[in-house]
């Protein structure tokens, strides 16, 4: 029978994927806003597990709530990718201090 | 019987999707992965009866979120040959980094499975006769409902700084400067003049 331990591993495994995935590809900006992506994606089926195994509605609201950051955040992170290379005709994050003014 | 199977069937496709999105050369094909790692999520969500968010994550994420990924990734000309130097480097720290991560994560687990939950606490408690979609409904249209306008809220303000942040006044076009032709008026415009005959036109 599928438990509540069975979600959350695989939510733990996609959450440490995420995190893996931020430091292995660390100059290029999409991936690294795609593993943002895959984190919150953990957390909304951990929210989602809990709630379904308690009995309690709340953590699906939140779920929701959690997607709705999620989607503004990458129009945000997009945006500002797109005006950065606009610049500087390259993507590399390891340089984006200079963009301090 | 059959649950399980789905379970372990989505389980598997969603870990190994993610996977292959931190972990393949062309950002192209990890959007594509990211698309299916969304898709099996949403069916492990309608495996605990979760329906509304699973319908959530495939059309605001595989259609939206997702796609808005795939046209920046092929709007921008990148050498991602090039951004992919320093793999191996940053790949044993982040291998570090992820199995100290993974071993809290799963003595936490263990940690909060020997505890009992109150569950007389529960802010919403589920009620077996409504279907998930109408139960949600009713909460977050009365219990939650200004959380619910803040999240709109919330939506309206990252749209219009994703406008702001993207848009760019070109100087070699000429566009239509509507303020400008409804201010003109005809006597600023047009003159009449009682011209001679014989004489030249004064413009």
């Amino acid at each position: 029978m599928i438990g509540l331990q069975h979600y959350l591993v695989v939510s733990a495994i996609l959450f440490t994927m995420g995190v893996l995935g931020i430091f292995i590809n660390r100059k290029n900006i999409i991936i690294i806003l795609m593993a943002i992506e895959l984190i919150l994606l953990a957390v909304n089926i951990n929210l989602v597990a809990f709630s379904a195994f308690l009995g309690d509605l709340v953590g699906q609201v939140f779920a929701m709530f959690v997607l709705t950051v999620a989607a503004g955040e990458a129009a945000i992170g997009l945006a500002i990718l797109v005006i950065y290379f606009r610049g500087r005709g390259s993507i590399a994050v390891d340089d984006v201090n200079r963009m301090k003014g | 019987m059959i649950q399980a199977f789905a379970f372990y069937l989505f389980a598997t496709v969603v870990i190994l999707s993610g996977a292959l999105t931190v972990l393949s050369r062309n950002p192209v094909h990890s959007v594509l992965w990211l698309i299916l790692a969304f898709f099996n999520a949403a069916g492990l969500m309608v495996l605990v009866g979760a329906e509304f968010i699973a319908m959530l994550l495939v059309i605001v994420y595989v259609g939206a979120v997702a796609v808005l990924f795939l046209f920046v990734v092929m709007m921008l000309d990148i050498d991602f040959a090039e951004l992919r130097s320093g793999f191996v480097r940053y790949g044993f720290f982040g291998l570090l980094i992820a199995l100290v991560l993974a071993g809290e994560l799963i003595i936490a687990g263990g940690a909060w499975s020997q505890g009992a939950l109150d569950l007389s606490r529960r802010a919403a408690p589920a009620s077996g006769d409504l279907q998930n979609i109408e139960a949600m409904g009713a909460l977050i249209y009365s219990k939650y409902l200004y959380i619910f306008e803040a999240a709109g809220l919330v939506l309206l303000v990252a749209m219009i700084g994703a406008i702001v942040l993207t848009h760019r006044e070109r100087k070699d076009v000429r566009p239509q400067n509507i303020s400008d032709q409804v201010k003109r008026r005809p006597q600023d415009a047009v003159r009449n003049v009682n011209q001679p005959v014989g004489q030249g036109v004064e413009l």
